[in-house]
């Protein structure tokens, strides 16, 4: 399991927290885990998200693993100029 | 893509990457040679115009194109009528409502029409002959306005679950970023101040106006050719708007003249393609100056309110922003990353930002170098800025003293790695411009910002000639400089001189998939795929060295532009050159190549310090920029000429947006300031030498250390230049741009 830490305006999505718990080994199950557990968050997750992996941020890779104790933070997703 | 650990920051001492080669652009440039959008044509070219909307937000009735479609020489005239594929994907039919109205026209100079004609004059004639039935409706145009309860709707149906029932139907997003109790950390302050900001909507101001040739054939296969910071982009957004197989739309990208995130859409393309498919033949747009302002996408305007809490010695005890911004007539203004970027130098325990989406009868918002950031850094600098000076404490010294390190929980959530902020800090407090002497009316002003940088979609494709020289094709548009940077990365990991790489930009066809040239990524992720194609060659070379040598592929290794045995075991050869190598590459196989496809994650943050001082005339409100510096963490500066670029050109276009450059709409909705001597962007002659400091902490995501520098420098410079002015003039200006007569206002009411 690992914890993932989400924004806050996100957290009307999941029963007020701001910390979320999932069974995930990469990034793709991290993705896939919050949408079963939380559906209030599909709408955003499909509409994009960027996730903090240790520092990193990462888009795409699905298969970035993460490990239990992994700093995981859900970001808007990234664009730029 | 996790990185492995060749593809991970290692030190090494470099030989080319660092210099101050020759830009294999200049010549061209400078003798006109070079081939911009407009520059494009072909036997036969149709040249397009394209009728707008007067109004900033009417119904289209109906639109009678009959007396132009009967002009002479009028081969074609297109509406949304004729963009017949429906779409269920917002983010595509958004783009598509941009370019060619639907049911109404949303802001001024929301295209409705286009014509195509055997000349310019004759299409300009033709787009008089159009009838349009408009039925002109309420409009708004300020974000605050705009969320009012009454306020003119826009779109119904478009908020998403974060807004909260009861607002305005233009409130499209909300988003909430921090940590920790606000109100208690403000209870800890010896002073809590209290702001509301505004800024206005600027344009990039890039000097090429948008420019394209379509030519669409009844076969389905079509060509493009555009001035674009993403021709890929390009290819699969006009695919789907035109229902084209993205295969069978090639897409060439021409030489570009500025970017800076204004062409990371499209705004004329799909008009060029579906005239083209109607008249079956080429089809050339070129927008005006005026066009350019009225209906391509300015950065959002900005209204935040501030409330920060700061000890007597200079500790930031909590921050608290509500940022509104307005993104024009579509979701999608930049509020979130202002949002996540306003506190983000700062450790604070306590930090909150709520950012708004708002939309506007304005024309629809496109990227600005760091989208989102500079109008955020602008409100939290100048609060900052005023509770050190009212403390009496060097603004340099508490920001210092709060300064995001290693180990710093973000305000937007991560936990900060190895980051140069407080290097940019220590450079401005021991540079001599900060212990520099200032005159009467003068002030000086500082400020720091922050910008997140990311990888992409990345193909490079590495070639070695007959002649033992080497071509590079890439898929990004060369905005700052990129041919010469892969050059480089290429020249430095073979181990040959500069001068004998070529890098192109390759067309659609050519490469995989590649990101726009955005955020700051190309030398942080082509960069990265061009070392791995290098590295791919390199094996291959050592591979066929070992088949001439008769030795095993392991026992050779690559040095110094050649491949060596590896060890006594491998026996004694002469080393082979990589020419030695391509002239019996038909022999020994045929053609060598590397080439590298990824999605390079892990682009590493960045910050800068800006310094500005400034004069302020009492008797006309105008400023003068003194003497500026920029003090940014480039990582690796792999062409350190590009890299003080990047850092003056944020810097000059943050110093427009500060004191100049604004959108002035009328009552009636209408722009009243669309060209270039009415919107004021600054000159040469406005501005001294902006002065550079780059400091290198390379990141550890990148084999060479490099980070991207593109964006960072436009985040600072607002508030640096209002702290400076408060400082020259006495009086702290909440809104920009301070213009002489708001400055002049702001010290008569004094």
């Amino acid at each position: 399991m690992v914890q993932v830490r989400i924004w806050g305006s996100l957290a009307a999505m999941t029963d007020d927290q701001t910390e979320v718990e999932i069974d995930a080994s990469n990034l793709r199950e991290l993705l896939d885990g919050l949408a079963g557990k939380y559906p209030g968050l599909k709408p955003q997750l499909d509409r994009g998200v960027s996730v903090a992996i240790d520092g990193r941020v990462y888009n795409d890779s699905w298969f970035t693993p993460i490990k239990p104790d992994s700093e995981v933070v859900l970001l808007a997703r990234l664009k730029g100029g | 893509m996790a990185l492995d650990d060749k593809q991970q920051y290692q030190a090494r001492q470099f030989k080319v990457v660092g210099t101050r080669v020759k830009r294999p652009d200049g010549v061209d440039k400078v003798t006109g040679k070079a081939r911009f959008g407009a520059d494009i044509s072909a036997p036969g070219m149709l040249i397009a115009r394209v009728l707008r909307s007067p109004h900033a937000h009417a119904r289209i009735k109906s639109i009678d194109t009959s007396a132009a479609e009967a002009l002479p020489g009028v081969h074609g005239v297109v509406t949304r009528a004729d963009f017949d594929k429906i779409t269920d994907d917002d983010f595509t039919a958004d783009i598509l409502d941009n370019c060619m109205a639907g049911e109404k026209a949303l802001y001024d100079g929301h295209a409705v029409a286009a014509v195509a004609a055997n000349s310019a004059a004759v299409a300009k004639a033709a787009l008089k002959l159009i009838k349009v039935d408009y039925d002109v409706l309420p409009h708004v145009t300020d974000v605050d306005a705009a969320m009012v309860a009454d306020a003119p709707v826009l779109h119904d149906g478009r908020a998403n679950e974060s807004v909260p029932a009861g607002m305005s139907a233009n409130v499209l997003s909300r988003y909430e970023f921090g940590h920790g109790d606000i109100e208690a950390g403000l209870a800890k302050a010896d002073r809590v101040i209290e702001r509301t900001y505004k800024t206005e909507a600027t344009h990039q101001g890039y000097i090429e106006p948008h420019a394209c040739l379509a030519q669409m054939g009844p076969d389905g296969q079509a060509d493009l050719w555009c001035c674009t910071q993403g021709h890929y982009m390009v290819r699969n957004v006009c695919a789907a708007i035109m229902g084209l197989d993205q295969g069978q739309l090639r897409v060439t990208a021409s030489e570009i003249g500025g970017g800076f995130g204004g062409k990371t859409t499209v705004f004329l393309e799909p008009v060029a393609l579906a005239l083209s498919r109607k008249t079956s033949r080429p089809v050339k747009m070129v927008m005006s100056r005026s066009e350019v302002l009225r209906a391509t996408g300015p950065t959002a305007s900005s209204s935040v309110d501030v409330r920060i809490g700061m000890t007597k010695d200079g500790r930031i005890t909590a921050g608290f922003a509500e940022l509104r911004y307005q993104g024009g007539a579509y979701p999608g203004s930049p509020v979130e990353f202002g949002s996540m970027s306003a506190f983000a130098p700062y450790d604070l325990d306590a930090v909150k930002t709520v950012g708004w989406d708002v939309v506007t009868n304005r024309p629809k918002q496109a990227a600005y170098r760091a989208p989102g950031a500079p109008m955020a850094a602008y409100a939290i600098e100048s609060a900052i800025d005023e509770l050190a000076k009212g403390f009496g404490l060097d603004p340099l010294a508490v920001r210092l003293k709060n300064a995001a390190r290693e180990g710093t929980k973000a305000s937007y959530g991560p936990t900060f790695p190895a980051i140069g902020l407080e290097a940019t800090l220590r450079a401005a407090k021991d540079h001599p411009h900060w212990a520099a002497p200032l005159g009467e009316n003068q002030g000086r002003g500082v400020a720091c910002g922050f910008w997140f940088n990311f990888g992409g979609d990345t193909c490079v494709s590495l070639n070695i000639t007959p002649d033992g020289t080497v071509t590079v094709s890439e898929g990004n548009p060369d905005i700052g400089g990129s041919r010469a940077s892969m050059s480089m990365m290429a020249a430095e990991e073979l181990g040959i001189p500069y001068e004998q790489v070529r890098t192109i930009v390759a067309d659609t066809g050519s490469l995989g998939q590649n990101e726009v040239t955005d955020g700051s990524r190309v030398t942080f992720a082509v960069g990265l795929a061009t070392i791995e194609a290098a590295r791919a060659a390199k094996r291959e070379m050592c591979k066929r060295a070992a088949m001439v040598w008769g030795i095993e592929e392991d026992a050779v290794k690559w040095e110094d532009g050649a491949a060596h045995p590896a060890g006594e075991n491998a026996g004694k050869h002469p080393p082979m050159t990589l020419k030695d190598i391509a002239a019996v590459a038909s022999n020994t196989g045929g053609p060598i190549a590397g080439h590298h496809e990824a999605n390079p994650e892990g682009a590493g943050v960045s910050f800068a310090t800006h310094m500005v001082d400034t004069e302020v005339d009492p008797d006309t409100g105008a400023v003068k920029i003194l003497r500026y510096t920029v003090f940014q963490d480039a990582g690796k500066a792999v062409h350190p000429d590009y890299v003080e670029g990047q850092f003056q050109g944020g810097a000059v276009q943050g110093i427009g947006w500060a004191l100049n450059e604004e959108y002035i709409y009328g009552d009636d909705g209408v722009l009243q300031n669309a060209g270039f001597l009415d919107y004021r962007i600054p000159v040469a002659s406005d501005l001294p030498m902006i002065d550079t400091v780059i400091l290198e902490i390379p990141n550890p995501g990148h084999p060479y250390g490099v980070r991207g520098v593109g964006e960072t420098s436009i985040v600072p410079p607002l508030a640096a230049v209002a702290n400076a002015v408060s400082e020259a003039a006495g009086v702290r200006m909440t809104q920009l741009p301070m213009s002489p007569p708001k400055v002049l206002k702001a010290l008569h009411d004094q």
